[in-house]
């Protein structure tokens, strides 16, 4: 209650910012929200509470069962796979956040350019865009990882121009239906600055649609991110990274161990968490326009 | 009409150009020389020598790439660097291979997902419509190898009905080859159907909430002819436009799968290549990748065009 007169009081200040709405998660959300919370704490503490490092070698047998050990059983060369799990965490989410972050920066920074100065700068730029946008991701990545090699700077750069493609294109198409807006004519007229317009009227008004935006993204990047890891050309060896661990324990499978399943459940609980959470979201708060353009 | 599809064409040439473009400095601009990556730190500087006589590198690039782009026109893909095979005989089988997959996928994923979304759009809000809804997200929120894991999981190791290899000698029987491709054909199906069956029942239900189909609800036309004769026909253009978008998007479903089951196709050649940085494969796997790729949604506009007259006058 106290949320909702607080959005309403600053909608009263400023007129121009987008209309305060509590957002009221459905208990499908709520378990979403819970999930998504969990690992994003595990990717901060996951090294401190994890039993063993993450490349200690313990057993010398490979796909150990449970055992007081090993909580839930060593990998193909007898470390503890739990320990990897919650090591892997940081290194998961980590490159994916960077690399969504960096994504973000240089797609909207390009996009509201182009937008606000329109003519031959919005031509070339969205121009070049839609050559990237009519390539497959993975094979951007595969050319640039057979150039350069994998190393995780690397893996973050891919991943966050290849994607930043798609923000540039919301930012623009979100920026330019504000543009024409009455109130940012009228700050033309009051002879605003293009900075100060970009920072005080437009930014503030595509937030929420690019928030919702964003967590998708996200999840995108954590497929893409662990699905390079898992053709091997991601994270390399001994770091844990949950895509690499299903690679390195597929072969387990058939000897019945769980090995690879635990880390592609840990992904999977991850993604569609996320998801849960911004549809749930993106269907109160007006977020359709952003995930029409996805 | 004419015109536009042929701008439509014109713009997919560009793209190509471009990409053609990309992939050659992408593979080019290397930090160091191509010949030391190639021949590694113990080459000696005559190996060296000779190698970068033979990939001509002290000529300038853009001879190069006009001699590359021209040798890709007419089928003369260059060298590999294993073996010193011809990369269009490497790629010949693999080729093949890899549409044999696609194709089947797309024989299957395709009647099954248009159906399913049918059925959901029919009776939204449903037990039905919410299980299919749950489950498509979950399918496009995991990534393919975690279906695949979970497939090989139940299907070959618990029940023992598949083998969790899909490798192809060139000489079973039909009954073992439709074993082998099982695995993989179910797990890309899985994939690209989430999706489709998605963007069907949205179409659908987008079509039903307009006023005319409130109109023939009014009149008391029975639900199923609603569906099947006023609404389906116009939501066939957006369908048959995000069908062919997510064959497109089998491009990059193959690779994984490919590298998954072991199966001898195209993305699995190209990953052994960006492996050994093997870097003429990667070039000539990429430019056929993308190629299919551009030419899809090329082929996914078109057909908006012909199915939605209204995108053929753009204000």
């Amino acid at each position: 209650m106290k949320q909702t007169i607080e959005a309403k009081t600053v909608g009263d200040s400023n007129p121009d910012a987008p209309a305060g709405k509590r957002i009221k998660l459905s208990w499908v959300g709520k378990l979403g929200l819970f999930i998504v919370i969990f690992w994003m704490v595990i990717a901060l503490i996951g090294p401190y509470i994890a039993p063993y490092h993450e490349a200690e070698l313990i057993a010398d047998d490979s796909y150990l069962p449970a055992s007081s050990q090993f909580l839930i059983g060593s990998d193909y060369l007898g470390r503890d796979i739990l320990s990897r799990i919650l090591w892997g965490t940081r290194t998961t989410i980590g490159i994916s956040l960077a690399a969504t972050l960096l994504a973000y920066f240089t797609g909207i920074t390009l996009g509201i350019a182009a937008a606000a100065r329109g003519g031959w700068t919005d031509m070339g730029l969205s121009r070049v865009n839609d050559v990237f946008l009519a390539l497959p991701n993975i094979m951007l990545a595969l050319i640039v990882i057979a150039a350069f090699g994998s190393s995780i700077p690397i893996l973050i750069a891919t991943a966050g121009l290849v994607y930043s493609c798609g923000v540039f294109r919301v930012a623009r198409a979100l920026a330019q239906e504000i543009s024409v807006e009455s109130y940012v004519t009228a700050a033309k007229a009051r002879g605003e600055g293009s900075w100060w317009i970009i920072t005080r009227e437009i930014l503030p008004n595509i937030m929420m649609p690019l928030a919702t935006d964003f967590g998708f993204r996200l999840v995108f990047i954590i497929l893409f991110i662990s699905s390079l890891s898992f053709l091997g050309l991601g994270v390399q060896p001994p770091t844990a990274d949950w895509g690499s661990m299903v690679r390195e324990n597929m072969q387990g499978l058939s000897y019945g161990s769980w090995a690879a399943v635990w880390p592609a459940i840990a992904i999977a609980t991850l993604t569609i968490s996320l998801n849960l959470v911004v549809d749930d979201i993106s269907a109160q708060s007006g977020g359709e326009l952003a995930k029409k353009m996805i | 009409m004419g015109s536009m599809i042929a701008r439509r064409i014109a713009i997919g040439l560009l793209t190509l150009w471009v990409v053609s473009v990309v992939v050659f400095i992408g593979t080019e601009i290397l930090p160091g020389d191509v010949a030391q990556i190639i021949l590694g730190q113990s080459a000696t500087p005559e190996n060296l020598a000779a190698l970068r006589a033979e990939l001509r590198l002290d000529e300038p690039a853009f001879v190069r790439y006009f001699d590359w782009l021209g040798g890709m026109l007419v089928g003369d893909l260059g060298v590999s660097k294993a073996g010193g095979a011809t990369i269009a005989s490497l790629i010949q089988n693999r080729l093949s291979n890899t549409l044999m997959m696609a194709g089947i996928v797309t024989l299957i994923s395709v009647p099954l997902s248009v159906l399913i979304g049918l059925l959901a759009a029919m009776h939204p809000g449903t037990r039905l419509d919410r299980i299919v809804s749950f489950g498509t997200l979950s399918v496009i929120s995991v990534p393919e190898f975690f279906v695949a894991t979970f497939l090989v999981l139940i299907l070959a190791v618990q029940l023992k009905w598949l083998p969790s290899i899909a490798y192809l000698s060139g000489t079973e029987n039909a009954w073992d080859l439709i074993r082998a491709l099982a695995l993989p054909v179910f797990t890309l199906a899985i994939v690209i159907s989430g999706q489709m069956i998605r963007m069907t029942r949205a179409s659908l239900l987008n079509v039903l909430a307009t006023p005319y189909i409130e109109m023939a609800i009014l009149k008391g036309v029975p639900r199923k002819r609603i569906v099947l004769r006023h609404a389906l026909r116009n939501a066939i253009g957006p369908i048959i436009n995000v069908i062919v978008l997510n064959l497109a998007y089998l491009v990059s479903g193959v690779v994984i799968v490919e590298t998954i089951f072991a199966y001898p196709g195209l993305a699995k050649l190209m990953i052994d290549g960006v492996q050994t940085r093997d870097l003429a494969l990667v070039q000539a796997c990429a430019m056929i990748f993308c190629t299919t790729y551009v030419a899809l949604i090329l082929l996914a506009d078109i057909a908006a065009l012909l199915f939605n007259p209204r995108l053929r006058h753009p204000s």
